[in-house]
């Protein structure tokens, strides 16, 4: 099993309501400061985005369910504030900050804020594990859930694990959410994208040529014919 | 695989957890009342709450988060793919190029930055049409489309993108013929895709600018065609 986040699938969503481009990127101010916030608090080098992931993932899935997107983000990140100590929870309760921090000097300044968006954070790293597939190759997905962590961070959904797909790319070497999010060190390894024909993934496919592509590293595939 | 626990793990390590709980074995994450729970229920004033306190301790400032806003609001957005998009329609050897290297070849435009590290262009065809989804999350190619919008990250489309695209697809008012396969590209990993919508029939003496008005935003992600003038 893995957590409430791993949606891919489900049943009973209804239907898309598509917005319109002409309508505010943030629907609501809140929203905008939402956002700004976690980026900021990101800069503080406390956690890396697969933290930050894992972190919204961890919610209640009654509170997953019932917050929107921000709320999602901002219950995340109150949670990781607090457990890094960068805040207390007394200070959650009183809703004012009642000590310095030692992490001040890390406080991202409005005129860095174009140099910080643009430089990113790319993951491919270098990696001595070679890579063991080619695009053609056929492999199986292993079962879902994180295989150091007990409910733990993986980006292996449950709707494709077990199950027999093509590699399509390679994508060179990319640090391992499921290490890295657990403060395992980044761990490397090549990381492929995996074509499933739609029929193999669900009982009652729309169309016999539709196919469904994922990011896979190779800890998550075996070889298979 | 070397060992480095964070302080979240080692607090999941030692018999008393942060919460002030025993916990009898290594765990992930707290299944019991978690600190958010001590903000505001009201999500604007949960907001307003948390940026108070972070800048009283001098962790964050609220100019640096009038600065990413105006970013995100007046820098960066799907106008930024639409116009490598219809540059890729005029010119056979940057499709080329975008294709085989999309990182390098939108950084020379000045498209890189935070979620687009790794970029992957995918072209519709007659014979095969491609669509974004983020199943775990919200990746979006946020340097060339901004930020997403609110339907991507919707519940529904995450979910049934996969299992049902043509559905959604029509949600969208776009009917694709039978003979033309589906590719659902869900972003797992910090790789991110953009659709190369085909160029629409009719077109032929545009100019680019005239042409990237053609290119929506959601046709870079598939759930549209490119319109037609």
């Amino acid at each position: 099993m893995t957590r409430v986040h791993d949606m891919g699938g489900r049943f009973g969503d209804g239907a898309v309501t598509p917005d319109s481009e002409t309508d505010p990127v943030f629907e609501k101010e809140w929203h905008a400061r939402a956002l700004a916030v976690t980026l900021a608090c990101g800069s503080l080098g406390q956690w890396n985005l697969d933290i930050s992931r894992h972190s919204r993932e961890c919610l209640t899935p009654k509170d997953y369910t019932r917050f929107s997107y921000y709320e999602k983000w901002m219950a995340a990140l109150t949670n990781l504030l607090v457990e890094n100590d960068v805040l207390t929870p007394q200070e959650l309760a009183d809703g004012r900050g009642t000590a310095g921090s030692s992490l001040a000097d890390r406080k991202l300044k409005p005129d860095a804020v174009a140099a910080a968006l643009a430089k990113g954070g790319p993951a491919d790293r270098p990696s001595d594990i070679a890579a063991q597939f080619k695009p053609g190759d056929i492999v199986r997905t292993r079962a879902a859930g994180n295989t150091h962590t007990s409910g733990g961070h993986t980006r292996l959904p449950v709707y494709a694990a077990g199950a027999t797909g093509r590699v399509v790319r390679y994508h060179g070497t990319h640090i391992l959410p499921d290490s890295n999010a657990h403060g395992l060190g980044e761990a490397a390894e090549p990381l492929y994208a995996v074509a499933f024909q739609a029929q193999d993934l669900w009982q009652h496919p729309e169309h016999p040529k539709d196919e469904i592509i994922l990011d896979l590293w190779q800890s998550y595939l075996d070889a298979a014919t | 695989m070397q060992f480095m626990p964070t302080k979240q793990e080692r607090s999941g390590l030692d018999s008393k957890c942060v919460c002030g709980q025993d916990h009898f074995m290594p765990h992930d994450h707290h299944d019991h009342d978690d600190p958010h729970a001590l903000l505001p229920p009201d999500p604007a004033l949960r907001v307003k709450a948390l940026e108070t306190i972070l800048t009283d301790k001098g962790l964050i400032d609220p100019a640096t988060l009038d600065a990413i806003i105006d970013t995100y609001e007046n820098k960066i957005g799907p106008r930024n793919g639409a116009r490598v998009v219809a540059k890729a329609w005029m010119d056979a050897d940057f499709r080329e190029s975008l294709k085989r290297d999309a990182t390098a070849t939108v950084s020379d435009l000045g498209y890189y930055g935070r979620q687009g590290e790794h970029m992957v262009v995918v072209e519709n065809t007659p014979d095969t049409h491609n669509m974004v989804v983020c199943t775990l999350c919200s990746c979006y190619p946020w340097p060339l489309l901004g930020i997403p919008p609110g339907w991507y990250k919707s519940d529904a489309y995450r979910a049934r993108a996969v299992r049902e695209p043509r559905k959604v697809l029509a949600e969208f008012g776009v009917k694709l013929p039978a003979e033309t396969s589906v590719r659902v590209w869900d972003s797992t990993a910090e790789v991110r895709y953009l659709v190369l919508p085909m160029r629409p029939s009719g077109t032929e003496g545009l100019s680019e600018d005239a042409l990237a008005d053609l290119v929506t935003r959601n046709s870079m992600i598939g759930t549209e065609l490119a319109k037609t003038p």
